[in-house]
């Protein structure tokens, strides 16, 4: 018995060492592999919160989101704080352990949680130093005083407004409502996180998609800033003529396209130029020039813009993302070629910014300011340098061309036709005293028994010495406080002067 | 034994309760500095509670068991208060005290059989009716109106405001019995055919009884666990008892077969297997009975070698952390060596337990001894083994360790008949302290 009892002992030491292989298995060598595993997002998650997040910073140094210590008790050690609230969400985006990242959040993840290749060396010399790892900071292009003033001026209507730099690209200020708070999803409890996120996709509006960039609209008249560019690049000038009828009958159909109101273009006269056309906003006259030019050229013309190519109702998302944007973008879109052959009095419509042409006043002011920057359209720039945690400069980012949109000559006259959309058209609440505006109306039907979408996009300072430095797109929903009545010009012009005005002043 | 030895065994035994009381407070105040930055403002408490328990079941040993092995008590003192630092560290302190409470009846359970149990031969008197009673508590919770389930295994029964696992208690008699009974028909089980020692057909008869009651246990109780201890523990016993390599085999294929029926017969048991072969598959990830064990795989890969500290890690996204789960809640909090460093405890205090069969030189108390070892030795590698995910899942408690009254309390009444088997008799009349 005594020989038998020796030998369990040796059969259950045996069963431990399996036991113990198993461990130093599990906890040593193939530990990495498992705490990587997809399903260990809790656990990541824990380890994400342990170091501290680099800041979003403006360029004068206004923190827009830092990492804070969590409170006690906290399964986390550091908590995301947006000092600035709402005025900054849709910039920054959320940062949420339960929904993950949005926004700068999301795009410049790597360099704010220090993960980053050009963060080697910080991490690096932390690490000599006995200090914790720490995140980069990423310092963006908006002006947050712009950004403040584009809330004010767009108060009390519901919109959005976005202001460009032409010559950089860089987002000077990008604001929409209801806008949102990325505190609610960042910090608090799980219980507080998953309610605030319940309210806001709950919401109607929408909070969480921001209307400037991520939503899409009918442009209306300000889409006649692409088909003139589109007559002026096919060799047509500002005093080219057209027949000035009161309606237009489309090819094929019995249909009617009208002027706004039923008016009859240029005082009823039978021939109209380009100039009067575009000044006075005449959608016979534009619809037209659509049809004159073809599918293909207006195609062309707005892909230089940087719409992308649908083909409705089949596909009405891009394939391609034309423009990236660190803010997450739906891409502006107007239909391919293609589509107009099965319905050809359509390219009148689309010619007018409507029908299936979409845009955001991202798309819009990308769109002035290329006519703002001699033809050349560059790419929205929103981040301009990331920091390490000691300060040093890890990566700077270039303005970078998108292409050119038009020639030169060609943004010389459209500037001209803008110029006098303000000074003398329809655009006339957006002059300035002492800034020369060029801008566009417009009004642009929402839906039965809706009232219209206003639109104002322009830049400033226009046509004298000095190059424009500030491109600006407002839309205006549901006609504003103005309703029905609403239009571009009454509306949405006002808001892009006083925006035009904070920042020239 | 010589004298100079038994006369250094009492201290060497307080010498190393001492360790073990500073190891478990070390451990309470650890977790506080880990969980909320400061020790526990009633640590001297603690320390002097579990101190006082620990030394009055020193005097007890030292009183009622002059002689006794002095390594068990220390152990299990030990990795009850490791148990009970980490059970503060995963659970509301409430529940964390009323566990302390049951640590404290576990000793008084230990002082208990040491002056019950005077001399364990005695015990070999009463065989059947130890039996029998074994077998009630084992089948208690099929009773209709005291049994109950909890989370689909049908263990408790509630007799008055007393809730409790039968089967915890019921195995250590049935150890008890199988000690007895095997003891006393030896001689016939020896007796085997041909060069392997297959035994006689008319001697399997207790062998398919135990195969049997198992399989009850399994069919009507669901309880995968008790069911493989007691086989295991049985064909165990009787192989030792009887010398014959024929019952392991026979045990063997028994196991086999019976394992077979339970996974073709039994959805839990197919189940328990799919968790272990596919816990880390994506698809399944949200699933509770894959995701445990994926759980319990990611903490114990975060604990890594050195862990992340008493506190300091993540262990309460374990699903049941402090009961089944609680030897991955160490190894991520004192990573592998901790892990490693528990388990040397158990197999430490199994190593005692046979050494102390050994020394014994009656059969009964050589298989009492072995059998309670044994006991102890298979459920700790179920669960360890189960938890690492080197079988499939079975879920029963780290011994002495995991959350749970009855466990705790039945752990310390083998660790007390260990102590009594080490020690001989006691005749209290003349050789007492007092």
């Amino acid at each position: 018995m005594e020989q038998r009892i020796r030998r369990l002992g040796i059969a259950i030491v045996a069963l431990f060492a399996l036991v113990f292989a198993q461990l130093a298995y599990v906890q040593v060598f193939a530990a990495d592999d498992i705490k990587n595993h997809p399903a260990n997002f809790s656990r990541q998650l824990i380890a994400e919160y342990d170091i501290e997040r680099g800041k979003i910073l403006t360029a004068d140094g206004m923190i827009l989101a830092r990492s804070v210590p969590a409170p006690e008790g906290s399964r986390y050690r550091f908590v995301r704080r947006y000092p600035q609230g709402d005025l900054f969400g849709y910039v920054t985006g959320y940062y949420s352990r339960i929904y993950g990242r949005t926004a700068l959040e999301r795009s410049m993840n790597d360099y704010l949680s220090g993960e980053a290749p050009e963060l080697a060396i910080s991490t690096f010399t932390d690490l000599f130093l006995g200090r914790e790892k720490r995140g980069g900071s990423v310092i963006v292009t908006i002006d947050p005083a712009l950004q403040q003033a584009a809330r004010d001026a767009l108060v009390p209507n519901e919109g959005a407004v976005v202001a460009i730099d032409p010559r950089t690209g860089d987002i000077l200020a990008l604001h929409a409502t209801p806008g949102f708070d990325p505190n609610l999803l960042s910090s608090g409890t799980d219980a507080q996180i998953r309610d605030a996120w319940r309210q806001l996709n709950d919401d109607p509006e929408k909070p969480l998609l921001g209307l400037s960039h991520q939503e899409l609209f009918l442009p209306g008249s300000s889409f006649k800033i692409v088909t003139a560019s589109a007559a002026l690049e096919d060799g047509f000038g500002p005093d080219s003529v057209w027949p000035n009828p009161h309606r237009l009958q489309l090819p094929l159909t019995n249909e009617e396209l009208q002027n706004f109101g039923d008016d009859h273009c240029n005082g009823g006269s039978s021939q109209i130029t380009l100039a009067e056309a575009f000044e006075e906003s005449c959608n016979v006259t534009f619809a037209e020039i659509g049809l004159e030019l073809g599918a293909e050229k207006m195609a062309a013309q707005a892909r230089e813009y940087g719409l992308c190519a649908t083909f409705p109702p089949e596909r009405t998302t891009c394939e391609e993302q034309l423009i990236r944007f660190d803010l997450g973008f739906a891409n502006g879109r107007f239909p391919e070629p293609a589509y107009f052959e099965r319905n050809d009095p359509l390219l009148a419509f689309s010619a007018i910014g409507l029908d299936n042409d979409l845009v955001n006043p991202l798309s819009m002011a990308l769109i002035a300011s290329a006519v703002a920057n001699d033809g050349v359209l560059m790419r929205p720039r929103i981040v301009t340098q990331v920091r390490d945690a000691q300060g040093r400069v890890a990566r700077e980012v270039a303005p970078e061309r998108f292409g050119d949109a038009i020639s030169a000559a060609s943004a010389r006259a459209l500037t001209d036709m803008m110029i006098a959309v303000v000074n003398e058209g329809t655009g006339f609440r957006a002059q300035l005293p002492g800034i020369q505006v060029a801008g566009k109306t417009g009004t642009a039907t929402n839906g039965e028994g809706r009232p219209p979408n206003a639109w104002f996009t322009a830049f400033a300072p226009a046509g004298s010495q000095p190059a424009p430095e500030i491109a600006v797109s407002v839309i205006v929903l549901d006609g504003g406080d103005l309703g029905s009545e609403a239009t571009g010009g009454q509306v949405a012009a006002p808001i892009a002067a006083s925006v035009i005005q904070a920042y020239l002043r | 034994m010589s004298a100079v030895a038994t006369r250094s065994r009492p201290r060497t035994g307080l010498l190393l309760l001492l360790v073990s009381l500073v190891v478990s407070v070390a451990a309470y105040a650890m977790v506080g500095l880990g969980l909320r930055a400061g020790v526990p403002g009633n640590v001297v408490v603690y320390g002097l509670t579990l101190g006082g328990a620990y030394l009055l079941a020193w005097g007890a040993v030292r009183w009622t068991a002059p002689g006794a092995d002095p390594v068990l008590l220390p152990i299990a003192a030990m990795l009850g208060g490791l148990g009970l630092a980490m059970i503060y560290r995963l659970l509301p302190v409430d529940i964390a005290d009323a566990q302390v409470l049951w640590l404290l009846i576990g000793l008084a359970a230990f002082v208990l059989t040491l002056l019950l149990v005077r001399d364990d031969r005695r015990l070999d008197a009463y065989t059947y009716t130890i039996g029998l009673l074994g077998l009630l508590l084992l089948l208690l919770p099929v009773v209709p109106g005291v049994g109950y389930s909890i989370n689909g295994a049908r263990l408790w029964a509630r007799i008055g405001p007393l809730s409790f696992q039968p089967a915890e208690f019921g195995k250590i008699l049935i150890v008890i019995f199988l000690a007895s009974y095997l003891s006393a028909k030896r001689e016939l089980l020896e007796a085997g055919i041909g060069r392997l020692g297959l035994p006689r057909a008319k001697d399997l008869g207790p062998l398919l009884l135990a195969w049997s009651a198992s399989l009850a246990v399994l069919f009507l109780e669901r309880d995968l666990g008790a069911s493989l201890l007691f086989f295991g523990v049985f064909v165990v016993m009787i192989w030792v008892a009887s010398g014959r390599v024929g019952y392991l085999i026979v045990g063997g294929v028994l196991f086999a077969a019976g394992a077979l029926i339970g996974y073709l017969a039994i959805s839990h048991v197919q189940a328990r297997v799919a968790y272990w072969l596919h816990a880390l598959e994506p698809a399944n990830v949200n699933d509770f009975g894959y995701g445990q064990l994926a759980q319990s795989w990611f903490a114990l890969a975060s604990g890594g070698l050195v862990g992340t500290g008493l506190g300091r890690g993540s262990p309460d996204l374990i699903p049941f952390p402090a009961s089944d789960f609680i030897l991955s809640a160490f190894g991520e909090e004192l990573g592998m060596l901790g892990t490693a460093a528990i388990l040397l405890l158990f197999v430490g205090l199994i190593g005692r337990g046979l050494r102390i069969a050994l020394d014994r030189n009656d059969a009964f108390g050589r298989l009492l001894a072995t059998g309670l070892t044994m006991t102890i030795a298979l459920q700790t590698f179920t669960i360890a083994a189960g938890v690492t995910r080197l079988i499939p899942l079975t879920g029963v408690p780290l011994p002495l360790v995991s959350y749970g009254g009855s466990s705790r309390v039945a752990t310390f009444i083998m660790i007390g008949l260990l102590v009594r088997i080490s020690a001989g008799p006691w005749e209290p009349r003349r050789g007492g302290a007092g």
